[in-house]
């Protein structure tokens, strides 16, 4: 009797907190790397300097067209003269800077981005949330020299890829080292340094650090709000319920148990 | 007299006004042993009402272009004012008014409120449910990311598998080759305009059947046996005040929920918002794992444990008429799940248990042994309903109570 | 008590019912509960507001009037408005004073202009002779028609040069004040600019000079 319904209420809510709970793998496109964990830093100064990367390294071929510049300004605490003299480099279809309400798009056709890479460069205002921000810091992190690829570079993350290391610069090169497998194979451990970039190992870190943050502020660039007010509502909706069940408890004093 | 009720008598005597209220609200008589599962009515209701609003405020600003939409989403999370609240709070209302409905069904089956005399109500509830997955899958649509895309894309092609006209059935319905702009289109037309009319006059029907017959109880007995000298049944109270402020209990701790979700998760871990649909529509690639969204899973679970193309369709379509039938395979007289036999809560007990699982293989890619137990489990969905016919023929229940447990 | 089940309507509260404590508790509730429905319906009229995008194209606009000869006008968008800039000749500034007496609001005290246009040329003091104007027609909407000739033969001979708005007739002299007896009931509108140089002028934002 209860208890019958109480095993399935309780099986049923179970199976709702596990729809909550349980994080589904975002499909990581392929590859042999294991991803490292990566957690977004948010502040201010880390968005500024992630967004100079991406408008130097990543806006010629990417664009990132669903966000504003001024929208960014605000959340990264700049004023508007500041981003366009500092991170605003692409021109408008007249050939003037952009302005600071402008999408952050750049000026390369999607037919020159085919020919040169062999599929269009993808828009990178969402790919934090497609991909991941473990998937955006391992990849970026995985770029290898292969001659054998037009480009002469390939990734761990994703085989194959059409992109070349736009961040070679600062990086260097760096190759894969494989191992015995004990299988008759071979299976990838780590990568060697070739040749040194003007940044050390730890100083590309940080700076692809604040590269994905930025991605990943790009992704959902209302998180923050949206959970500040989420704890506001959450704390009237309590007090209401408090409210609530009194107002149904003094009520509900007017009806009779049967004996 | 005073004023207002000057007014209000004015009225009445051109509209019902005070007797509709009565009727529907004030003398509307509830049995008063409503437990847990009785929310979930007047959730689904408050549900419809937000996702029509929301909805609304959406329209104003998406575009129906499949060079467009998905632009415009990002448009509305971005720069619109308030309009990632609005988003938020319409894709995260799809998948609660499925776990709101759902609930709802549990609690129909439960206490066996399908039965004499509430067939049509079951009925009714039965098609706004079928309204409702449609559309859900027609607005999931709409974003026009990877999985609306390729999602469309499957489901469309299940009608292929029809003999014959499948074919050209699944041209029809696209409007061309692939699920494309005219899809998107004539969607779009449906979503926002076709589907929520006959939601919303399928759910009046369904509150008009259920104040006809009265509402079931957990004792699943009728309480109009027993009424009182001015002809009120003994175990009711008048639904206002008495429900309604026992359902702004239940409407607050819904909304504690919905709020949580929309302000801390609205993508519920790829659940709610499936991560490849914040890549565009590409017609020349599919993602490498594609599913349905969590409420349409179980059914697709049971379409992909057929081995046969036209059988799994038609499976999966019998899954759900199956339920229609229910009133009908359910030949015991007893009501509710409390008086009934062991045997009887074992398959249902089993039912539930098969539908969660074959929700969670419906997520999954296939693996060898999940299409094993894809297929036991939808072995026991439909079990339930053959092992029910036969139980409730000359079930042992237990004795029902003279009036309700309260 | 009698009954089993209650008794209904609202004066049949049985016996011991704190109605004190029902009607504060009915009431904090409807209180608390409209305070939050009401806060719940901030986003969706905000959301109808302009929107970023909105925002961004209806940035200030800049104009380049060096090549702006005596008696010519350009028009620019802004906002998706016409504005006006023109620069006016001796001639048309001197029949300004001519048609003071015909015209409804000729102190602009009850039309819409920054302060540093609320004068006879309804322009900036620097340079007079330049006016910068919405072109829409405080009637209804429409955009009048620029008549700098004097007397033409369809707007009779004490025309001295100004607007004409052909939608429903309402006249206007050549700083845009509006005659009377004509259905616009106002001057037309001077937006906030302001000269970044001598030549350029943004029209949108009043450059703290206002």
């Amino acid at each position: 009797m209860k208890m019958i319904s109480t095993i399935l209420t309780s099986s049923l809510v179970g199976a709702s907190l596990f729809l909550s709970v349980a994080g589904s793998a975002i499909a990581a496109g392929g590859g042999g790397a294991d991803l490292e964990h990566f957690t977004p830093v948010r502040t201010d100064k880390s968005l500024q300097r992630g967004a100079k990367v991406f408008v130097n390294y990543c806006m010629g071929c990417h664009t990132a067209d669903y966000h504003r510049y001024s929208h960014f300004a605000r959340d990264a605490g700049l004023s508007d003269t500041a981003v366009v003299e500092n991170l605003i480099f692409t021109t408008d279809a007249d050939g003037e800077a952009s302005k600071i309400g402008s999408l952050m798009s750049n000026n390369m056709t999607a037919e020159y981005g085919k020919q040169a890479f062999g599929a269009v460069p993808p828009n990178l205002a969402l790919t934090a949330r497609s991909r991941g921000v473990d998937w955006l810091y391992t990849y970026m992190k995985s770029f290898y020299l292969d001659e054998s690829r037009p480009l002469g570079a390939n990734n761990k993350v994703y085989p194959q890829v059409g992109m070349p290391h736009a961040l070679a610069d600062l990086q260097g090169w760096q190759v894969p080292v494989y191992e015995d497998d004990g299988d008759g194979g071979e299976k990838f451990v780590r990568f060697q340094q070739v040749t040194a970039g003007s940044l050390s190992a730890d100083e590309y870190d940080d700076t692809i650090t604040d590269l994905v943050s930025f991605l990943d502020y790009l992704g959902d660039p209302n998180r923050e709000a949206r959970h500040s007010l989420g704890i506001k509502v959450m704390l009237f909706l309590f007090i209401f319920l408090i409210i609530a069940v009194l107002l149904k408890k003094e009520y509900w004093k007017d009806v009779p148990h049967n004996a | 007299m005073s004023k207002p009720s000057n007014l209000l008598s004015w009225i009445d005597e051109r509209i019902p006004l005070t007797n509709t209220w009565n009727k529907h609200v004030g003398q509307y008589y509830a049995p008063k042993n409503f437990n847990f599962w009785y929310y979930f009515g007047s959730l689904a209701l408050l549900v419809l009402v937000l996702q029509i609003v929301t909805g609304i405020f959406l329209t104003m600003n998406y575009k129906a272009d499949g060079d467009l939409a998905f632009k415009s989403v990002e448009y509305i999370m971005r720069d619109v004012n308030w309009g990632w609240l609005i988003r938020y709070m319409h894709s995260t209302g799809a998948s609660m008014f499925f776990v709101v409905v759902y609930l709802h069904m549990m609690r129909a089956i439960m206490y066996g409120s399908y039965k004499k005399p509430r067939e049509l109500l079951w009925i009714f509830g039965m098609l706004i449910y079928l309204v409702l997955m449609a559309e859900a899958f027609m607005g999931y649509l709409l974003p026009w990311g990877q999985m609306s895309f390729w999602g469309a894309q499957v489901i469309i092609s299940l009608f292929g598998a029809i003999p014959f006209v499948g074919d050209a059935i699944t041209l029809w319905l696209r409007g061309d080759y692939v699920v494309a702009d005219s899809t998107l289109n004539r969607f779009f037309a449906l979503h926002v305009i076709a589907m929520p009319l006959v939601l919303i006059g399928l759910v009046f029907v369904h509150i008009i059947a259920l104040h006809e017959v009265g509402s079931n109880n957990p004792d699943g007995i009728d309480i109009k046996e027993k009424k009182d000298a001015n002809g009120k049944p003994l175990d009711g109270i008048p639904f206002h005040p008495y429900y309604t402020v026992k359902d702004l209990v239940g409407v607050t701790v819904f909304f504690i929920v919905f709020f949580a979700i929309v302000f801390f998760a609205p993508e519920m871990g790829g659940y709610f918002l499936e991560h490849a649909n914040y890549i565009p529509a590409d017609p020349l690639k599919t993602p490498e794992h594609i599913a349905p969204v969590w409420y349409f899973t179980p059914f697709y679970a049971i379409l992909r444990a057929v081995p046969s193309q036209f059988g799994g369709v038609i499976a999966m379509f019998a899954a759900i008429a199956v339920l229609f039938f229910l009133p009908w395979i359910d030949r015991g007289p007893v009501r509710s799940v409390r008086y009934r036999s062991n045997a009887y809560k074992l398959i249902l007990t089993l039912f539930v248990i098969a539908f969660i699982v074959l929700g969670y293989y419906g997520m999954q890619p296939v693996t060898p042994a999940g299409t094993v137990i894809s297929r036991l489990c939808a072995l026991m969905y439909f079990g339930f309903f053959v092992a029910l016919w036969f139980i409730s023929g000359d079930e042992k229940t237990k004795p029902l109570p003279e009036r309700v447990n309260y | 008590m009698a009954t089993d089940h209650v008794a209904p309507g609202k004066d049949g509260n049985p016996e011991g019912v704190d109605k004190k404590r029902r009607r504060l508790l009915t009431n904090t509730a409807g209180v608390v509960g409209a305070a939050g429905a009401l806060s719940m319906v901030v986003p969706f009229v905000s959301s109808m507001a302009p929107s970023a995008r909105a925002k961004a194209a209806g940035a200030p606009v800049e104009i380049d009037i060096s090549k702006l000869e005596p008696g010519e006008r350009v028009i620019v968008e802004w906002r998706g408005k016409p504005v006006w800039v023109l620069r006016r000749t001796e001639d048309l500034l001197g029949s300004l004073d001519i048609v003071k007496d015909e015209l409804r609001d000729p102190d602009s005290d009850d039309s819409d202009q920054p302060a540093y246009a609320k004068n006879e040329y309804r322009s900036r003091d620097s340079q007079p002779e330049v006016l910068v104007m919405v072109g829409i027609c405080t009637h209804l909407g429409c955009s009048p028609t620029f008549r700098p000739e004097v007397a033409p033969a369809d707007l009779g001979d004490d025309w001295q040069g100004g607007f004409f708005c052909p939608c429903h007739g309402s006249r206007f002299d050549i700083a845009g004040r509006v005659y009377k007896g004509v259905p616009a009931p106002t001057n037309l509108e001077v937006p906030p600019y302001y000269y970044m140089t001598e030549n350029r002028i943004l029209v949108g934002e009043d450059g703290g000079q206002a």
